[in-house]
């Protein structure tokens, strides 16, 4: 089919991608779902009626009021918690921590990741042989044994969650570009940036790690919902981030004791906010990983 | 094979070891177990009778020491609130757990393994594409919102079924207690059986479905069409043999996860497992249960894995010589 060959040579990578992607209706409202979720978190204070925060705006008089309910600033349209707190602010308050939390961990494993998995591949030898023995142990206790081990160990806060994330994810990476920067090496464009003598560093950084990043962008995209979910999991067992600044697996722990009184919308609304989230964040990572995946296309 | 076997097992107990440290290096720096345990109107005399009992006047190798002896012996410590050894706090609460995780994983493959087999083999049909969704939305879901939402349906608004406990149990083998034996056992294993039973369902959804996609485009597929084998055969032997191997070494390692995240679900259910004593444990800070639990768990982590690793150099020799070369 010299037509076909001779159309996909103008097409620049990205736009193929983009063109593929956007081929898969689903995958499309994933998207759009994700970005209106960022959008409000980036914005919560310009559009929240209330600031979760400050003590002096909560009434306790004004507690567990149902969705709907008459309010100073108009209407509870999700209700409000048992410190008199609007859900619809505390939600979009909790977004913002829950996103952040899981970008800014996300961020710190994929680097250290991707150094050790370079670093592997590159060396080999005993270093290689050490830092995938690392990663394989760590790789075969599940995310949340491990997690729960260093809150045990660290006790609370935001920092010390955000360690926990990343001492987690870091190995996922490792062992994904490690696997990749395997296959390219043995690639004639690797084998020609040596032979003409240019330094390792300009090697790995400019030739070897651009060609890696595929696999890493689904697996960091993938990883991003998974430490939202498990950032707000460890939150609900009360070992995640402090009650001061309630994440939405905070909120959701505090409607649990009012759930079995019939008051569901205190851990309900919350929840969908984080399904949402973490639906939309798969459905992305989801069709990425089929536009990117070389296997797949025939 | 032998050589694969010893050296994969001397591995497993150096990882045990270290994990040991670890785990008591790290759980015997948290907080000061003094404060807690001891009550704060107790006068001095009182106070240093209660360490020394409780062994926390010792430095930290020596409690270490005395800590490994007793391991060896079977003795992982007396809980510091229950004043019971903490090998049997969690041995008593050790069968709720695997009860559940069973089960668990039981509706996982029963449901998991045809759904994934059907979207794998009609990827674009509506059924086939229902069933990733659903598997998309199983990943998506938290366990324990989903465990919430199932007590906020099924027993708070419908009644149907209880939102906590195990209920009555009745004694397997005259030693084991367990739910399954009785109907209101049912009753109470139900949900939180689902409840764990979600993710890893979605996980063999989709496992049985890229094997099978892949194994179809497979020449071996294409000759076993080509020599006019019934669409029936080919699927059922061909294909299924293929992409069992890794399902079957996926479900031996989940069996640990799933052991994992019960933790989860039982606080959510107040299912009287392992995993509630260890979240109550880490809040009341005892000690002895913390370390006794993380190491048990990780003990049977590591046999999981070896047993799972030797079964599947039996099952696939390719994986023997590249351990070997390596």
């Amino acid at each position: 089919m010299p037509g076909a060959v001779s159309r996909r040579a103008v097409e620049t990578p990205l736009r193929r991608i983009a063109g593929d992607f956007a081929s898969d209706a689903i995958a499309m409202a994933g998207l759009a779902l994700l970005c209106a979720i960022i959008a409000a978190a980036l914005l919560a204070p310009f559009i929240s009626p209330q600031n979760p925060y400050d003590l002096s705006q909560l009434d306790v008089m004004e507690g567990r009021l149902p969705p709907g309910s008459p309010a100073p600033h108009g209407v509870y349209w999700l209700g409000t918690d048992d410190q008199g707190r609007d859900m619809l602010s505390a939600i979009l308050y909790g977004l913002r921590i829950s996103l952040g939390v899981g970008v800014v961990a996300t961020g710190f494993a994929l680097v250290i990741g991707l150094v050790m998995g370079l670093t592997a591949a590159s060396m080999g030898g005993r270093m290689e042989a050490l830092i995938m023995r690392v990663v394989d142990i760590q790789l075969s206790f599940p995310a949340i044994l491990i997690a729960l081990i260093l809150l045990a160990v660290l006790g609370q806060g935001t920092g010390k969650i955000v360690l926990a994330l990343v001492t987690v994810q870091w190995a996922y990476y490792a062992r994904t570009v490690r696997s990749a920067a395997l296959v390219e090496q043995r690639k004639e464009y690797m084998e020609a940036a040596r032979g003409l003598g240019l330094r390792p560093a300009r090697i790995v950084f400019r030739h070897l790690l651009p060609n890696c990043l595929p696999p890493m962008i689904v697996v960091a995209t993938v990883q991003v919902a998974s430490a939202i979910a498990l950032e707000a999991t460890l939150s609900f067992l009360g070992l995640g981030l402090p009650i001061t600044e309630p994440s939405l697996g905070l909120l959701i722990a505090n409607g649990y004791q009012y759930l079995l009184s019939g008051k569901y919308w205190i851990s309900f609304f919350p929840g969908i906010a984080l399904v949402c989230t973490i639906l939309s964040i798969n459905l992305v990572a989801d069709q990425l990983r089929d536009v990117l995946n070389p296997r797949l296309q025939r | 094979m032998l050589a694969f076997i010893i050296r994969r097992s001397l591995q497993s107990v150096a990882v045990l070891v270290a994990m040991s440290l670890l785990v008591f290096v790290g759980v015997y720096a948290v907080g000061n177990p003094i404060d807690i345990l001891i009550n704060p109107q107790a006068d001095q005399i009182e106070r240093e009778h209660a360490i020394a009992a409780l062994g926390l006047d010792r430095s930290l190798p020596e409690q270490y020491l005395s800590f490994v002896t007793g391991a060896a012996h079977g003795d992982l410590g007396r809980s510091f609130v229950h004043s019971t050894p903490a090998l049997s706090l969690i041995l008593e609460r050790m069968p709720a757990t695997m009860e559940l995780a069973l089960a668990a994983m039981v509706i996982a493959i029963v449901l998991g393994i045809p759904l994934g087999l059907w979207a794998g083999l009609k990827p674009r049909s509506i059924a086939g594409r229902a069933i990733m969704a659903g598997s998309i939305l199983g990943f998506s879901l938290p366990t324990f919102w989903v465990g919430l939402m199932l007590i906020m349906v099924f027993s708070v608004m419908l009644g149907w079924l209880p939102s906590s406990g195990r209920g009555p149990t009745v004694d397997l083998f005259g030693v084991i207690p367990v739910s399954f034996l009785s109907l209101e056992g049912w009753r109470h294993l139900a949900l939180p059986a689902i409840n764990l039973a979600l993710f890893k369902l979605a996980l063999l959804i989709r496992l049985t479905r890229a094997g099978a996609r892949e194994a179809l485009l497979q020449d071996y597929v294409k000759f076993a069409r080509a020599k006019g084998l019934t669409n029936a055969r080919i699927i059922g032997v061909h294909v299924l043999r293929n992409i069992l191997i890794p399902i079957v070494t996926v479900i031996g390692l989940e069996l640990g996860s799933v052991i994992a995240f019960a933790i989860v679900t039982e606080s959510v259910f107040a299912w009287p497992g392992m995993g509630k004593l260890l979240i109550d444990s880490i809040g009341l800070l005892d000690r002895p249960v913390i370390v006794a639990y993380l190491l048990i768990i990780v003990t049977l982590f590591i046999i999981i894995n070896l047993v799972v690793d030797i079964l599947y150099s039996a099952l696939d020799p390719r994986v023997r010589v590249t351990e070997s070369k390596g």
